[in-house]
């Protein structure tokens, strides 16, 4: 078997969780290679959670909230989307490949689109290899 | 010392037939601090919670895992559980492995491994738990309903008979909806006007319900048990409590436009009531169509006939703030522009009509007085009715519009009796599920009806040599007999589908719900909570959800009003506890928290130079915790410390 990548997913209740369950009830099959952490708002991340996640030896991390202007709290996302932004730019700073952390807008009636994102996002992590520049060893 | 019980569901097939539960819970007994790890098949049954508590009382448990379904089906299931054996809700954990692993893999080594994985995750995260205590909240006792189509009407009437105030909001200047266009309803056939018109009346004279008519919701504050609402009274330039219903004014009035309510097929005039059972019975002017408040000078001869004094040219859009406890929302359906279907030729032959302008023709109040009687004229001698008129068709609507077999049946059995016509269906299937439909699609075989199985490929006014000029032609393939027709006709019918407002998405946006991919509102469950939404405290009713008939309609209205009651009707509502708190040792006052608080809950206090936050209007985002630069904010629940373990643990495997 070839190399199986471990990516954290983080994804706000309302949105992205609620899509990721569309997918399952609607039975469409992806790579289970997400771990997903719920959150209530996609603004309760933290950009520290992504890098911990890299330092946990995550391969690829992926944050799902609502479409901007459709968030539950109103503009948490709008939050979200700046601060995200701007983790994205320190990652790339310290060298991180860009492709392994992704940011989607997904609704909770985009369970194809949940399951179309997760495939998209393991095969480019398959390609890219194992993550071991944060990567602390136990 | 955390203490913990694992218990993992079978969910009879569903989960042990891709995940080796048997396998999971042996892993889950080897994590530290795992007291105890069991399998059962329906953990949600009665044996299922009285397992797991049973075993919070034997083992001491104090924290409790339950993998199962999804959190949003069984999470406060399982709280209750808990709750019940003496454990504070709070100290619960749920790992999906249904909807996120058993149903989206069907590979029996992957599924197991990541069920292992994500219980991990949660053994690190439970024993960061801590238990948390419940606000309770006032709740108004009122309920808003927006949209004043049969839906609402039904929920308000529901509602106000429970003696609760209802605030009925309706953008048009009268109730009735889609409804009170109609003629007939199928498959009875019961005029739509006589079960209506009661209804409508009923609302008025209710001493509990405040009808607000062409008025609409401009924003919404506030959370479940208690709205603050907004409402735009759109200016009438009619001062209505002066107004006597007289309509001497809509008489005298030169002002011309097209009529709404009869889909165009006539004018109205600009001072007007869309129809003469209106309600309320008093005009409104469409200043759009007004000779004096275009032109600003002129006219005037509505003011001049006005006993009352009524008519204030100078009225302005007013403003009106409301406090509600519950929100229905009964907003609706629009029908689907055919003009863009330029196949079937609507806006291009005269003899091309929509549903709703057919019903209107057979309306005895309709602009025809109910003959059918077309745009030249005439009296049809032939007409086809086109079945799926954009819907069941993936380059427009995929679904279903559940309604038009049955009305296009009922538009055949009209026709027949009002015009003797030659009639043709042309259906793909004929869909009758309700109670009675069959046997009304069975009466119509019988009426000599001539039923084409085909969708219509094109309406033209090309007649060939065997066909009468002037006729339109509509051609299609019988599937039946696999042979291609033309069929002439006078008179073309569309059932056209029904499709979400034009405004849906920004109503949904208004009121914080979820659409579906076409636009319609999404309910919280598709079967377990079809009126309730993501948004505590807004339930949806009738074609705002999708499309239904009449019946369905008030069932729904129905329901919603009660789950709306269920609200209304407490003295205190249960908040969530998880909610945001300030080490005030910690905070720098930098003020981010109130910044990015869109409820305005984290606040600053200047004397010690540090925020603190109100409870009672935090929501529990956490958006001021990941704001917060010293991090000195926890959100209650979702902590750092709790998330970062539930990683590690998520990643170990």
């Amino acid at each position: 078997m070839g190399f199986e990548p471990k990516i954290q997913g983080i994804a706000c209740n309302w949105c992205t969780y609620t899509g990721a369950d569309l997918a399952g009830t609607t039975r469409l099959k992806y790579p289970q290679n997400l771990r997903l952490v719920r959150v209530m708002c996609s603004s309760r991340i933290n950009p520290s959670f992504i890098f911990r996640a890299f330092q946990l030896g995550a391969d690829g991390v992926m944050v799902g909230g609502c479409h901007p202007g459709d968030c539950h709290y109103g503009t948490g996302n709008m939050y979200a989307r700046r601060r995200l932004a701007i983790t994205k730019k320190i990652l790339d700073f310290a060298g991180m490949e860009p492709e392994r952390f992704r940011v989607e807008w997904i609704s909770a009636s985009e369970g194809k689109r949940f399951a179309e994102v997760v495939e998209e996002l393991t095969n480019t992590i398959k390609e890219l290899g194992p993550q071991t520049k944060f990567k602390i060893e136990k | 010392m955390s203490r913990i019980g694992v218990f993992v569901c079978d969910c009879g097939l569903n989960i042990a037939k891709t995940v080796r539960v048997p396998e999971v819970v042996e892993f889950a007994r080897t994590l530290p601090d795992v007291v105890v790890a069991e399998e059962y098949k329906f953990m949600c049954s009665t044996p299922g919670q009285e397992l797991i508590q049973n075993n919070i009382k034997k083992n001491n448990l104090n924290r409790v895992i339950v993998a199962a379904c999804s959190p949003l089906m069984h999470e406060k299931t399982f709280r209750k559980v808990i709750e019940a054996a003496g454990l504070n809700q709070y100290l619960l954990t749920i790992v999906n492995i249904r909807e996120h692993v058993s149903w989206v893999t069907e590979d029996e080594d992957i599924a197991t491994e990541k069920a292992k994985a994500m219980i991990n995750g949660a053994v690190y995260r439970a024993r960061l738990l801590a238990p948390l205590t419940s606000r309770f909240i006032d709740v108004n006792p009122n309920v808003m309903v927006v949209g004043g189509g049969i839906a609402g009407i039904q929920a308000s009437l529901e509602l106000a008979e429970t003696g609760k105030k209802v605030y009925l909001v309706e953008r048009t200047p009268s109730i009735g909806g889609h409804m009170s266009q109609f003629d007939k309803t199928f498959p009875t056939l019961d005029c739509s006007a006589c079960i209506l018109t009661p209804k409508m009346d009923a609302v008025l004279q209710s001493k509990n319900i405040e009808l607000l008519t062409y008025c609409e919701v401009d924003e919404i504050k506030g959370f479940v048990g208690n709205f603050d609402v907004k409402i735009r009274q759109k200016a009438r330039y009619i001062d209505h409590d002066k107004c006597n219903a007289c309509l001497a004014c809509t008489e005298k009035c030169p002002g011309k436009a097209i009529s709404e309510f009869d889909e165009g097929l006539v004018k109205r005039k600009a001072i007007y009531i869309p129809f003469p059972q209106a309600v309320p019975q008093k005009p409104v002017i469409d200043a759009k169509s007004c000779v004096f408040l275009i032109k600003g000078k002129g006219c005037k001869l509505c003011q001049k006939v006005c006993e009352q004094g009524a008519i204030d040219y100078e009225q302005k859009d007013t403003f009106k703030e409301i406090k509600v406890g519950a929100i229905i929302m009964a907003t609706g359906y629009d029908l689907m522009d055919t003009a863009p279907l330029v196949q079937y030729g609507y806006g291009k032959y005269s003899g091309v009509y929509h549903a709703l302008e057919v019903e209107r023709l057979f309306n005895a109040a309709g602009p025809t007085s109910g003959k059918v009687v077309m745009r030249d004229g005439k009296q049809p001698a032939s007409v086809a009715i086109l079945h799926c008129i954009g819907s069941r068709d993936k380059n427009n609507y995929e679904y279903c519009s559940r309604v038009c077999c049955m009305y296009s049946l009922k538009f055949a059995h009209l026709m027949k009796e009002k015009t003797g016509a030659e009639v043709y269906q042309l259906y793909i299937d004929m869909r009758a599920p309700g109670k009675g439909y069959e046997e009304f699609y069975d009466r119509l075989l019988e009426e000599d009806v001539k039923f084409v199985r085909g969708k219509a490929a094109r309406v033209t006014d090309k007649t060939n040599d065997m066909e009468e000029p002037g006729k339109l032609v509509v051609e299609v393939e019988d599937t039946l007999s696999q042979k291609f027709m033309r069929i002439p006709v006078d008179m073309v019918v569309l059932s056209p589908a029904m499709k979400p407002r034009a405004d849906a998405k920004d109503m949904a946006r208004l009121f914080n719900l979820s659409t579906d991919k076409y636009g319609f509102f999404m309910e919280r469950h598709p079967k377990l909570a079809p009126l309730s939404t993501m948004t505590d405290g807004v339930f949806i009713a009738g074609a705002c959800q999708g499309p239904k008939d009449i019946p369905d309609t008030v069932s729904q209205a129905t329901g919603a009003a009660a789950e709306a009651l269920t609200i209304v009707v407490k003295d205190k509502l249960e908040l969530e506890a998880a909610t945001a708190m300030v080490n005030q040792a910690v905070c720098c006052g930098c003020q981010n928290c109130v910044k990015v608080c869109p409820y305005g809950a984290p606040f600053y206090k200047p004397d010690r130079g540090v925020s603190e936050i109100n409870e009672a209007l935090c929501k529990g985002c956490g958006s001021c915790a990941a704001g917060c630069p010293t991090g000195a904010i926890m959100a209650r629940h979702f902590i750092n410390d709790q998330i970062m373990a539930e990683m590690e643990g998520l990643m170990e495997f």
